[in-house]
């Protein structure tokens, strides 16, 4: 186990210098030269020589090839560059308001899983009775509800008509309360579908059969043969909501006034300030990339037949 | 559904018969039909000018004249809902056409010829996939700019690993069949071959694909909008209506749910076709979501 771990972890480290190297190579082929937008946030007027001038500061002068080397070789250092905006250092920016986004995004998450299991095992076994009609239409509800929109609705309905949590800002639990919802409505309904079919495929298995035979009782042979094998592919598609949290954080964080990374990558999107842009593109991947690292060491402790398969090879 | 309901009677025992449950899809059906022709006849249909500035009516509730009302610009909120279908309907038409003109010749020619191409196409793809697609959009964006046709590229190129794959699998899957043989033996060239025998195969893929996508890809353009980064603020866009009248969201709450509620018809609707499609033409999911 630990050696798979290991060996995953060894093997991120040439998969996050590719997407460095292509992150990089965009944003240096990227329509708009970066002078200009740096000339633009300094506001210094795109005269011939200042351009000449910005590009040489930026090292836009140079081969492709020695301006990666130079921007990784710095990187490593933990030199990311400085913003053209705010002339402060990119990743002390983004760590500074990266917390705040994880925060709320690992909240969701785990919101998401609890809300989601007992909808799903509920659905299933009450299929097609009222209450998996209801978990029916409320995930599909969730999957068509634009997030941004539902924090405003939430807003409306408990911060200012019913006046049950405060609409916004940051602090205390209660203002988490109505971002994560409206954050994880997607991913719930999503999770609570997919755990119901998974459920409901692994009745029809033969071991599950087999258990009937063999006497168990409706909730011995729910909880022991159909529960355990319909876990794997929640930790599987766990992995796939979480970028879908990430983003759905980035966008709802707007809504509350919530502190997070989000707000700061919009206007540096808006700005084309480059250096942020490629810092934050490859912070969020590296989150992405570890989440999911975790999620498939989790589903390998889970499977024995990966487990085996991996040891063997090993 | 149909056919399937016919075959095994057994299986719908319980259920309030056809008719009910028919209903969803009818329901869809007719919104899709308002929706498409809300956009293509917008300018007749529309009571006004959706961007016609009246600062004497601003933020005026519902009337003869305007009967949603008027935003804080005085323009007329009926005529701006009825303009924004234009928006999002054309982006995500779009979005997937873009898709498709990437996803069909690249995933056709990996499927194909093989070999390194296709290793090289597979492993742009995984690489792609390592990006939740949220980000590697935003920072499409930030690399070609802001802008409607920026944000439908930056959709398009995030999503079209997933189109390729499919392409590509599908290709293998009948490149070894008995029949594409004896039409090869029949001396079928490969442009020839991919017409008549993948393509047909390769379209009910993509359509099952696609219909699923495109709630999702509606809600991501008017994501991207709302945060300011898709279409521009005058024109008229659910997004940026929903963006615009954030600043009167606890004054004129009207203003923020009647943009909110027209997406949210329209993605349901487009999730309903979707299933509907998947459960009649992807010949992997015989059972569709009612085992």
């Amino acid at each position: 186990m630990l050696h798979y771990s290991l060996r995953r972890l060894a093997l991120l480290l040439p998969l996050l210098l590719v997407v460095s190297f292509a992150i990089f190579t965009v944003i240096r082929l990227a329509p708009g030269d970066a002078a200009f937008a740096y000339l633009r946030l300094s506001n210094i007027p795109p005269t011939p020589e200042a351009l000449t001038e910005a590009r040489r500061v930026l090292g836009l002068d140079q081969p492709l090839l020695v301006q990666y080397w130079s921007w990784l070789s710095q990187a490593i250092q933990g030199d990311f560059g400085t913003s053209f905006a705010t002339r402060r250092p990119v990743l002390q920016d983004i760590l500074h308001f990266m917390p705040a986004t994880l925060q709320l995004a690992g909240v969701a998450l785990i919101f998401t899983l609890v809300v989601s299991v007992p909808l799903g095992i509920w659905s299933a076994r009450y299929k097609d009775r009222w209450p998996d009609q209801a978990v029916r239409g409320l995930a599909f509800l969730g999957v068509s509800t634009p997030n941004f929109w539902l924090g405003f609705l939430l807003i409306l309905t408990f911060g200012v008509w019913l006046k049950w949590l405060p609409p916004f800002g940051t602090g205390t639990f209660a203002h988490m309360i109505m971002p994560v919802a409206a954050i994880s409505f997607m991913s719930l309904s999503i999770n609570a579908r997919l755990l119901r079919s998974s459920l409901l495929e692994n009745t029809h298995a033969r071991h599950v059969a087999w258990a009937r035979m063999r006497g168990l009782s409706d909730r011995q042979v729910e909880r022991r043969h159909i529960l355990r094998n319909a876990i794997m592919p929640i930790v599987t598609a766990t992995g796939m909501h979480l970028g879908e949290l990430i983003g759905g954080t980035l966008v709802v964080e707007s809504i509350f006034a919530w502190p997070g990374v989000g707000r700061y990558a919009v206007s540096a999107i808006g700005n084309k300030d480059f250096p942020v842009i490629q810092c934050f593109t490859l912070m969020m991947v590296v989150v992405f990339v570890l989440c999911n690292l975790i999620v498939d060491i989790l589903s390998a402790a889970l499977n024995p037949q990966l487990r085996l398969g991996e040891g063997g090879e090993a | 559904m149909t056919d399937k309901t016919l075959s095994s009677p057994i299986r719908d025992h319980g259920h309030h018969g056809s008719t009910w449950r028919r209903l969803p899809l009818v329901l869809a059906l007719t919104v899709v039909v308002v929706l498409l022709s809300a956009a293509l006849f917008a300018p007749w249909i529309a009571p006004q000018d959706p961007n016609l500035v009246s600062l004497a009516d601003r933020l005026k509730g519902p009337s003869a004249a305007h009967w949603l009302g008027t935003d804080h610009l005085g323009r007329d909120i009926l005529s701006r809902l009825i303009y924004g279908t234009r928006m999002s309907l054309g982006s995500v038409i779009l979005c997937i056409a873009l898709i498709l003109a990437i996803a069909i010749p690249l995933g056709g020619a990996a499927g194909f010829i093989g070999g390194r191409l296709d290793q090289g196409l597979m492993r742009l793809c995984d690489g792609m996939m390592t990006f939740p697609t949220v980000v590697l959009a935003l920072f499409l964006i930030g690399a070609l700019g802001t802008g409607l046709v920026n944000v439908i590229i930056a959709i398009a190129i995030s999503h079209f690993p997933f189109y390729a794959r499919m392409v590509r699998s599908v290709v293998m899957n009948l490149r070894s069949k008995d029949y594409v043989l004896a039409a090869r033996v029949c001396g079928a060239g490969r442009t020839r071959l991919f017409i008549d025998h993948f393509l047909p195969s390769i379209a009910a893929q993509m359509v099952v694909l696609a219909s699923l996508d495109v709630g999702h890809m509606m809600l991501h353009v008017s994501g991207l909008s709302f945060l300011g980064l898709g279409v521009e603020t005058p024109t008229a866009e659910w997004g940026v209506m929903i963006s615009d009248a954030r600043q009167f969201v606890f004054s004129q709450p009207m203003l923020i749910v009647l943009p909110g509620l027209c997406l949210l018809f329209s993605v349901m609707a487009a999730n309903i076709l979707g299933d509907a499609l998947r459960d009649r033409l992807d010949p992997n999911n015989q059972t569709g979501h009612h085992h």
